[in-house]
């Protein structure tokens, strides 16, 4: 029943030379601002996640200890339930794993290697992602064809057979860890930027754009890019989450971080041989604040999905 | 059970009302249509699209779907009240008493089910035999409806099928039980002109035979002079003029009517042909008057008043304060 | 058709072969073996033994040839570790994998179709929402941490079921299988849900998406109007349309399940492939790494070369279209 269908006003809004629809940028920030906030689920995705994005940060100065300087941990206190009270009369307030270590110190810092993993790789695959996906749009012919018919293939394996696969050959490492879910990740961006590029490279503003002899980069970046954007921007937030899982997984079987460098699916991984014996705490806690931090990420991902793109609504 | 002397029509539509609620508002698109058909008789039921005709199809075989509901009026199929009635009834009689031919011949099949499957299926719907005589029977009726080779087609899925073939089996189909009343919305109109023409006579001739009550939705008036003995036309969910073909089209008493009749296109003539000017209004923000009445180039105060569906001569009745043949009132 | 499989066959082909040349290339960069046999007491003549014996003096390309060479007379070299051909020891711990897959599959489908359908009928259903909220955190809540938390409540805190190995396996047709006994079905049942998960997740989604598309179609809307019951519409006008798209899929995620199996494996200490590849990377078993890589590759492009004859099959204007789509 389309019968009803009310059309909107045109936007006026300021008119660059080649004619591409470029609504007021503040407004149009305001107004995606504005229909996100009306969901009170994602308004608090968004809360709770901006807490854990600042608790990881600040995770040196608010940290009660720090986990992985030995003059601070006590072998002695290891193994300790939550809010336990150590020999020197701290209290440790989700228990100690181990080795002594305060758990919710182990989760900030883990919580920051985590969210530092996840975030390098989305945003790297993102950068070579968008590109490749644009060129590839743009340029047509048999250079789209290949990048496809790869970005197909890639698409086909299960994600944690290639980063399986990558990790065994790279060791580990934070800077490997980053590159496989980079391998893992960009296919992903280059596919939807193209789609979507596709679809604004036939439209009359770049094909005016294309007749002013506007530069190859300047119609890329300049028309092209802008429009992918809340498509991207989606795609990014549901693959940092989908990042971030994926490293817990692979450092769950040793196989992504070094235990030097330990994110919250090392230290899941730690205290899984603890929790036969009932000491649930070390795996556990580290578990939920995981998976609080991926619910909240793909929340806000679906929520800007509705706002930013009616059409990709379910 | 005796017959009465006076047997009911067909089919009895009294006063329907269908509306949509949407988030937009409330839709009435079926909004009081009242409609008789009788055994044997074909109804030419005449609109633009998004007139209503579809979903007074829909409404009178009791397939409105969410957010869609009959809201009110009475729709009675040989007597029988349908508004209200059970789903198993509903059920018991679609197929069996009452069928529908659907529009795009294309979308009506299932894909994925071989012709025999969805045939059978509609047959042992109303009817317990064995597969095998099932399969007998509707083969006969594929023979009946001009497919050569039935026994082939049966094996066959809807896609290897032509558009024109595929409408033959649905019309099979809806014919299997010779039902008393078909409703065929715009069955002909995916389809080109010759087949067109032979789909119609198909129709007709079947109907006629079989003494089917035969309501044929459609946009084409020249179809509804060629097939019909009644015409109804329909504007913004309301009939605003019926009447015996023959009369309604050669003495238009509605202007909507008359501007639809100078639409269509004559054979020979080449010049462009006048188009009813304006588009049908949205049904959220129809005029408190006539629904008309914004195109209407006769358009006056009175207008403003909704008009009532007026006899204007002999069985004949049109929805108009000023209607373009006299009327015995205004004599 | 016969084209259409050509294509596809010469397709699967070339993606062995450079998925080969990645994982042996890629292995062989890393590590030392030699190590792992040489004693602390080797001089360099007994390690220069140890690097014949292990074919590691001649060029890495030969290597590769020759590597390539036994991989197609199914000979993917002798675990450093066991001493063993490699492939035997897959042949030997791929059923209990296979087994976990099959389990899961059961499952996804078994649970998930139901949720689906009842998700697809009555979209706006408090149960409904329910139905898809929980699968929403199928797809984006780490399988290894849902697992830990079925080991936590079902094994340590109420002891109701075992939380590693297979438990007792009967044998049919020379295979060992847990689910005929109940010792094995209950060391089945948690892992086999968790790899599950992501699979239900997609089967109630793809099911109540299906639903939702083909419940508004004119071709079921027309079986409504020819009296069709609703039983009849539903379970065979309806179902054959949303099953086509599930069943594809679905296979095409079998071999992510396989490789996912990695995870469940290592949790549930499941002694199949999975779990073997975890121990052979902690000791730098490369043969055995090797011969993993190769063969679920060589597997995953078989069930997917698979999946779309299936597809073509099941779907006839697939079928007949000659693989247009």
């Amino acid at each position: 029943m389309s019968a009803g269908a009310v059309t909107r006003p045109e936007q006026a809004g300021p008119v660059d030379p080649a004619g591409a629809p470029r609504p007021a940028e503040a407004s149009a920030f305001a107004a995606v601002a504005r229909a996100y906030a009306r969901s009170l689920i994602a308004m608090t995705a968004l809360v709770v996640f901006a807490i854990i994005a600042v608790a990881a940060l600040l995770a040196p100065w608010i940290a009660p200890q720090n986990p992985y300087d030995l003059t601070q941990v006590d072998l002695l206190d290891n193994l300790l339930p939550p809010g336990s009270e150590s020999f020197s009369g701290q209290i440790y307030w989700l228990g100690t794993d181990g080795q002594g270590r305060d758990i919710l110190s182990a989760i900030l810092y883990g919580l920051r290697i985590s969210l530092l993993v996840g975030l390098a790789s989305g945003v790297i695959a993102l950068l070579i992602g968008a590109a490749v996906g644009l060129v590839s749009a743009y340029r047509g012919s048999w250079l789209d064809a290949t990048i496809m018919r790869i970005v197909d293939l890639q698409l086909s394996f299960p994600t944690i057979l290639v980063a399986l696969i990558l990790l065994v050959i790279l060791g580990r490492g934070v800077d490997k860890i980053v590159f496989a879910l980079v391998v893992v990740q960009w296919a992903y961006f280059a596919r939807t930027v193209r789609g979507v590029a596709l679809v604004e490279n036939s439209r009359e503003y770049i094909e005016a754009a294309r007749g002013l002899k506007l530069g190859h980069l300047r119609i890329l970046f300049g028309h092209l890019l802008p429009n992918c954007m809340p498509t991207l921007l989606v795609v990014a937030t549901v693959q940092v989450a989908s990042a971030i899982s994926l490293e817990a997984t692979l450092s769950f079987l040793g196989l992504g971080l070094p235990p030097t460098q330990p994110s919250l699916g090392l230290l899941i991984a730690n205290g899984f041989d603890y929790m036969q014996s009932g000491r649930y705490w070390i795996s556990l806690l580290p578990g939920v604040v995981l998976l609080v931090t991926i619910v909240s990420i793909n929340v806000v991902g679906d929520r800007l999905r509705d706002v930013l793109n009616p059409r990709l609504a379910r | 059970m005796t017959r009465a002397v006076d047997t009911p029509p067909a089919l009895a539509v009294e006063d329907l009302r269908t509306a949509f609620f949407t988030d937009a508002g409330r839709l009435d698109v079926v909004d009081g249509v009242s409609l008789t058909l009788r055994r044997g008789e074909i109804l030419g039921l005449v609109g633009e699209s998004g007139s209503g005709k579809t979903m007074t199809g829909f409404s009178i075989t009791g397939l409105i779907e969410p957010p869609g509901r009959i809201v009110g009026g009475s729709v009675k199929l040989a007597g029988e009240e349908l508004v209200g009635a059970d789903r198993a009834r509903l059920r018991a009689l679609r197929g069996r008493r009452i069928a529908m031919v659907f529009q795009d011949p294309m979308m009506t099949l299932n894909p994925v089910l071989r012709i025999e499957t969805q045939m059978t299926d509609a047959l042992l719907a109303h009817a317990s035999m064995s597969r095998a005589a099932a399969r007998a029977k509707v083969r006969d009726a594929l023979a009946e409806v001009g497919i050569a080779a039935p026994d082939e087609r049966l094996r066959a899925y809807p896609h290897e099928l032509s558009g024109g073939m595929r409408q033959r089996v649905a019309i099979a189909i809806a014919l299997l039980h010779e039902p008393d009343v078909v409703i065929a919305d715009e069955p002909t109109t995916a389809l080109d002109v010759t087949i067109q023409g032979q789909i119609l006579a198909l129709v007709q001739r079947l109907c006629r035979e079989r003494g089917t009550g035969l309501v044929w939705i459609t946009h084409d008036l020249a179809v509804v002079a060629g097939i019909a003995d009644r015409i109804a036309v329909m504007y913004a969910g309301r009939i605003v003029e019926e009447g015996p073909v023959d009369d309604v089209l050669d003495r238009p008493a509605h202007p909507y009517t008359r501007g639809l009749i100078a639409s269509v296109p004559v054979p020979g003539r080449r010049e462009r042909l006048p188009q009813v000017p304006g588009r049908m209004p949205s049904l959220l923000e129809l005029p408190p008057g006539c629904a008309f009445a914004p195109r209407c180039a006769q358009a006056a105060e009175a207008c403003r008043a909704r008009p009532d569906l007026l006899p204007v001569g002999p069985a004949r009745a049109a929805r108009c304060h000023f209607p373009l043949v006299e009327t015995e009132a205004a004599r | 058709m016969v084209g259409f499989i050509a294509r596809r066959l010469v397709q699967s082909l070339f993606v062995l072969f450079v998925m080969t040349l990645i994982v042996f290339f890629g292995v062989n960069v890393i590590g030392n073996p030699v190590y792992i046999f040489a004693s602390s007491e080797c001089n360099q003549a007994c390690v220069n033994g140890i690097i014949a014996d292990l074919g590691l003096d001649r060029p890495v390309w030969e290597q590769y040839f020759v590597f390539v060479g036994n991989a197609l007379s199914g000979d993917l070299g002798n675990s450093f570790t066991f001493g063993v051909p490699a492939m035997s020891l897959i042949w030997e711990r791929l059923p209990a994998t296979l087994e976990l897959a099959f389990a899961a599959l059961v499952i996804a489908l078994g649970l998930g179709l139901p949720l689906g359908i009842l998700a697809g009928l009555r979209p706006d259903a408090i149960s409904s929402r329910l139905i898809m909220g929980v699968s929403t955190l199928g797809f984006s809540v780490p399988v290894f941490w849902i697992g830990l938390i079925l080991i936590m409540v079902f094994s340590v805190q109420l002891g109701w079921l075992p939380s590693i190995g297979r438990g007792d396996t009967v044998s049919i047709l020379g295979l060992e299988a847990s689910f005929l006994t109940l010792d094995g079905l209950s060391h089945l049942l948690m892992p086999a849900f968790t790899l599950s998960l992501f699979m239900l997740a997609m089967v109630i989604r793809l099911t109540r998406a299906g639903m939702r598309e083909v419940l508004h179609a004119d071709y079921v809307k027309f079986a409504r109007a020819n009296g069709i019951s609703e039983t009849r519409i539903l379970s065979v006008h309806v179902m054959k349309n949303i099953l086509i798209p599930i069943v594809t899929v679905l296979g095409m995620e079998f071999g992510g399940v396989i490789a996912f199996a990695v995870v469940t494996e290592s949790i549930f200490s499941w002694p199949g492939v999975g779990k073997m590849l975890i121990d052979a990377i902690a000791v730098l078993d490369r043969p055995l790494i090797v011969a993993y890589l190769v063969f679920v590759v060589f597997m995953f492009v078989i069930i997917n070369l698979l999946v779309d004859i299936l597809y073509s099959v099941l779907d006839p204007r697939v079928r007949l279209g000659g693989g247009a789509r």
